[in-house]
């Protein structure tokens, strides 16, 4: 039998169900994928082996006692080390939460479990999702299969990176600003932000909790819909959670897969299909944008006159909330502990904790979100940016009222090599330019390769109206159907 | 001008609970002096009439009804803790002014 | 602090006007935490009433208590406020160890209920106390200082913390600033924490106990010079009794005053009520430039009751308990003193229930501020879990009145009830109880009682009816106190004449 770990997760799933390969061996298969490669990629923080392989073990018996599973059932699945999984290692790549074990399991993870899915492991990350190149880990950098000198994009770098390096078919990651589409993009995979409010954030470590959005990640855009489908729904323990049935995300994409995109209105962003970007970046999309058309798809430009705020107002709404959801990392619950030597005050100690144990990026952040709830700033910063927010969803609304989605590319620049963007931070910012837009309005977008330049892979962005995730994987699937998904060099 | 000084920062970081160093510090108000710069354009946009979003969803009143659910065990509640003693989380002495 | 002699009250409210305002914490009696299903049962192990919400876990979310909004509409009702169309949770931003996500979920410039107000009567005179703000918002874990001398927070080595008490809602009720009370700004303060202790526990939300500190009270006052503008405010804290609010505000008016009469200026400052003493010391103070930094909670959606669901809760409200009280003084015949110590001892609904189980107000009121009041202070539970319940009572009253037990043997039938033993019907029937109303049996005993006391009997025949009272107590005293004394004596009376 070929390598089941260059299969999809649809064809892993599908032999499994038909008796033709085992759960345990297809698991086998990825554990030993990751131990041969992922001291090259360390898209891993923790291999969960043992944890695995029951899994595996429990879904062949299930399937042997002629139990009904689901269709992913016996497919290996990466998780984001945000992600909380009872009994296993969660520490959102920061020091500050090194060894914590959370006592319970995030929603999505009790999903995947009951879909008999097999979680290979907790990927890498930047600490607390807090960046675009995964070069903010406390553990070390993710290398970009692609070339391992390049990020592998961030904050979900190790999810992308362990599907392009073939150790995982499946990944789960969050997005905040961009953080499934970015690295999906620049390691050539497909990566969805759902609705916001249409995956559960219950057992999500929180970093701005108006924008996280936990999704999918693949190689295919169909197997992101399979993806989509087990973990997202209504959960009532996130009040944000929306009560409305999912969309019918898995039948879009295979209907997009037909390669017929007639009667499909696209709006082209004018603002973000010109300026800013790599020259290559813009090449591989145009010529995407033509591919479409010739599937039928019509295409308009429309402008969102907001979106060039969205940046700044991104950089005032996540790090002022993050500076309240990170206050409860003090040493005193779970975590780390610094500088406690009997004699100082539990304030002085707290203080140590949080510079031991945070990271300069996500110090910056909580600084400047301290600053931006300040009493004197609040109305010119946060109060501010909550009404830009505003206007970039009436941006949206309108748009939707003339087209069914939003095309633009995914990230201004494909894999930059490590280090060309740290000393500045507003440089490394500029990576999220065209993803922040979507999550500051709620609705769904997704990420989707679209060619190389200069050899690396570009992504292209669907975005759709909120609760219209089926829309953008039609179009996903019908744009991979034209163009074809991308494959790697050889490790 | 700058946007932010020094000063700031470090009562930003005290405000935080982050014992910051003096390089840190230094560092800091240079990088988030030139993120605040490039951020504040956001006052350009007239917005004075518009409402803010703080939710994306537009939904109200979400609540549980008032039943009793599993609570962890005191084991499990301080497995993760630095510091115990008594079935209770142990701190350091608590300074008066941090109310 | 100033070292002159502080002047009197009478003459500090001679010269000052006092404004004063409260700010007042009710835990609200849920069965569950304000934003999880962990339970608000007082006194469990440390640390044993937690999950990931309310230790603030990574990842863990809130999700609200139908019953703590529903608690606190009712509340802002029953204090005649406006209940917001449409609000928000907000988060308020500082560090302290008893609160586990390092901000308190609160609200803030949303609160549900606004602009209510409350009337209290000061000698025949209503005073009407404005209501700014009612809203919601969470508990805090409870810390324990180890290593000092005394237990408190100075000199202690280090603090043990348990959350079984952190995030159970709070209800926060601010008034108005109350002026042109003059003299009487204690005794109303007083009357205020009274009145609204007795609301809310009527609305059956909240056990309101100052001394468990289910309802806790903070006293701001201030003093100025007639005709001048209202002077810089304290916040005393601390205050755990109603006596002590009205003692907390009396001496904070003479030490303001001590100090503006020497010249000096008020620090607007936090102070703490010392029992022993009943003055105010400063208390800890606050970080200089603490900035709380609130923004909407986005983990939670908005509040936005329902007009009906409102309207509906309104005209559920119970009657006021002053009005009520009024009602029933009026009904039972009782005055004013003896309605408060009825109020006072939570047996208002019971003597209602056991009069409405057929007992005359007077029988019921009997039993419940005597024999029982007194059983349940003994044991220090409240009259209600004394065990006995109204129909009880009522049919124990309806036995005495059938001349079935006397007042004696009712008492010993209530220790039944109480032991558990039953009604009062079945106490009496198993222990053989029954007043002793067979004549020929009584006959015989009081003849026999005659016969004994020979001298008593020729004082009876010589018309000294009152030496009656002995030869009854012997016959009592053979028949074991299960005669009806009256017919004995009647008995005593007829051979003797």
């Amino acid at each position: 039998m070929s390598d089941v770990t260059r299969m999809t997760a649809a064809q892993i799933a599908g032999l499994i169900a038909a008796g033709e390969t085992s759960a345990v061996e297809v698991a086998t298969a990825h554990l030993d994928r990751i131990d041969a490669v992922d001291d090259r990629v360390h898209a891993f923080l923790h291999v969960d082996r043992e944890g695995a392989l029951a899994a595996a073990a429990d879904v062949d018996a299930r399937r042997g006692r002629g139990e009904e599973l689901g269709p992913l059932a016996g497919v290996p699945v990466a998780v984001k080390d945000i992600i909380a999984t009872k009994g296993v290692p969660t520490t959102a790549a920061s020091k500050i939460l090194e060894g914590w074990k959370p006592p319970y399991d995030a929603t999505l993870v009790e999903r995947l479990r009951a879909a008999g899915t097999v979680m290979l492991g907790k990927t890498n990350m930047d600490e607390f999702a807090m960046g675009s190149s995964t070069e903010y880990s406390a553990y070390g950098p993710t290398n970009n299969p692609w070339d391992l000198g390049r990020i592998p994009g961030g904050s979900g770098g190790g999810s992308a990176a362990s599907l392009a390096a073939y150790e995982a078919p499946l990944a789960i990651g969050t997005d905040t600003g961009g953080s499934i589409r970015q690295p999906g993009a620049v390691t050539g995979t497909v990566g969805a932000k759902p609705t916001y409010g249409g995956t559960s954030r219950y057992g999500l470590i929180a970093f701005s909790s108006s924008l996280d959005t936990p999704g999918p990640c693949a190689r295919t855009v169909e197997d992101a819909a399979l993806l989509h489908a087990v973990i997202a729904g209504h959960d009532v323990r996130d009040s944000t959670s929306i009560p409305q049935p999912v969309p019918d995300v898995v039948g879009a994409a295979r209907l997009g897969a037909t390669g017929d995109l007639s009667g499909v209105k696209l709006g082209l962003v004018k603002e973000f299909a010109g300026e800013g970007a790599e020259p290559g970046v813009i090449a591989a999309f145009r010529e995407s944008v033509e591919a479409l058309v010739k599937l039928g798809a019509e295409v308009v430009e429309i402008s969102c006159p907001h979106f060039e705020y969205a940046l700044p107002a991104y950089y005032l709404i996540a790090p002022s909330e993050a500076s309240s959801n990170l206050a409860r990392f003090d040493g005193v619950r779970y975590g780390l502990r610094a500088g406690d030597d009997g004699k100082r005050s539990l304030e002085e100690v707290m203080s140590l904790t949080r510079d031991e144990g945070f990271g300069p990026e996500v110090k910056r952040r909580i600084i400047l979100g301290t600053y931006a709830l300040s009493s004197g700033y609040y109305d010119a910063y946060y109060g501010q940016a909550q009404k830009v927010r505003t206007l970039i969803t009436r941006d949206f609304t309108s748009a939707f009222e003339k087209v069914d989605v939003l095309i633009a590319p995914t990230t201004p620049f494909v894999a930059f090599p490590f280090g060309s963007r740290t000393s500045d931070p507003y440089q490394m910012y500029l990576a999220d330019l065209y993803t922040i837009p979507t999550n500051l309005y709620g609705g769904p977008a997704i990420s989707v390769p679209c060619g190389l330049s200069e050899g690396l892979p570009v992504g292209f962005q669907i975005m759709a109206p909120t609760m219209a995730d089926d829309r953008m994987y039609r179009v996903a699937a019908a744009l991979e159907s034209a163009v074809g998904t991308l494959t790697p060099p050889e490790l | 001008m700058a946007a932010i000084s020094r000063e700031e920062v470090a009562h930003l970081a005290r405000l935080s609970r982050l014992a910051v160093t003096e390089e840190e510090l230094d560092r800091f108000a240079g990088q988030l002096d030139v993120i605040l710069q490039s951020v504040a354009r956001i006052g350009d946009v007239a917005a004075d009439d518009i409402p803010p979003t703080s939710h994306s969803v537009p939904l109200t009143n979400v609540y549980r009804d008032d039943v009793v659910q599993p609570c962890l065990t005191q084991d499990a509640a301080l497995a993760g803790a630095p510091d115990t003693a008594e079935g209770r989380f142990r701190v350091p002495r608590i300074l008066d002014e941090e109310a | 602090m100033s070292t002159t002699a502080l002047p009197s009250y009478e003459d500090a409210t001679a010269r000052y006007e006092p404004v004063i305002g409260l700010e007042t914490h009710v835990e609200l009696g849920t069965n569950t935490k304000m934003f999880c299903g962990c339970p608000t049962e007082f006194g469990a192990e440390p640390n044993t009433q937690v999950c990931p919400v309310c230790l603030a876990l990574p990842g863990a979310l809130p999700v609200a208590n139908r019953q703590g909004i529903e608690a606190t509409i009712r509340i802002g009702l029953a204090l005649n406020c406006d209940i917001a169309s449409w609000c928000r949770m907000a988060r308020k931003n500082y560090f302290y160890p008893d609160m586990p996500k390092n901000f308190q979920t609160s609200q803030y410039d949303e609160p549900l209920c606004t602009d209510g107000y409350v009337d209290v009567e000061i000698d025949g005179e209503t005073v009407r106390i404005g209501i700014e703000r009612v809203h919601l918002e969470e508990d805090t874990g409870k810390t324990l200082h180890v290593g000092g001398a005394t237990g408190r927070i100075h000199g202690a080595t280090e603090s043990l913390v348990d959350y079984n008490r952190a995030g159970i809602p709070l209800v926060e009720i601010v008034t108005k600033p109350v002026p042109g009370i003059g003299a009487k700004a204690p005794e109303v303060a007083r009357a205020y924490v009274t009145e609204l202790r007795d609301i809310i526990r009527s609305l059956g939300v909240s056990d309101v106990r100052m001394e468990q500190g289910s309802l806790r009270c903070d006293v701001n006052t201030s003093l100025n010079k007639p005709g001048e503008e209202w002077g810089t405010r304290t916040e005393t804290k601390n205050v755990n009794s109603l006596r002590s609010v009205e003692r907390a505000v009396r001496s904070e008016i003479i030490r303001q005053a001590g100090i503006l009469d020497d010249g000096g200026k008020i620090v607007q400052e936090t102070r703490h009520f010392q029992e022993d003493t009943g003055d105010t010391r400063p208390g800890r103070s606050k970080e200089t430039a603490t900035d709380y930094r609130y923004f909407p909670e986005p983990d939670l959606v908005p509040i936005a009751p329902d007009p009906a669901w409102v309207a509906e809760l309104k005209a559920a409200l119970p009657e006021r308990p002053s009005a009520k009280r009024a009602r029933l003084r009026e009904e039972w015949g009782i005055s004013e003193l003896d309605m408060q110590s009825v109020a006072n001892a939570g047996a208002v609904e019971l003597i209602e229930e056991t009069i409405a189980a057929g007992a005359s107000p007077a029988g019921a009121r009997k039993w419940w501020m005597g024999e029982l009041a007194r059983r349940a202070n003994e044991t220090g539970v409240e009259l209600a879990e004394v065990g006995a319940t109204p129909a009880q009572v009522a049919q124990l009253q309806a036995l005495v009145d059938d001349g079935k037990l006397n007042d004696k043997l009712a008492r010993t039938v209530l220790e039944g009830v109480v032991a558990g033993e039953g009604d009062p019907a079945q106490v009496m029937a198993a222990r053989g109880l029954e007043v002793v109303s067979d004549t020929g049996a009584l006959q015989t005993a009081v003849d026999e009682a005659i016969a004994a006391n020979p001298d008593i009997a020729a004082k009876i025949r010589d018309g000294k009816v009152a030496a009656a009272g002995a030869l009854v107590g012997a016959v009592m005293k053979t028949t074991r106190g299960q005669a009806d004394a009256k017919t004995v004596r009647d008995l005593i009376l007829a051979r003797l004449s």
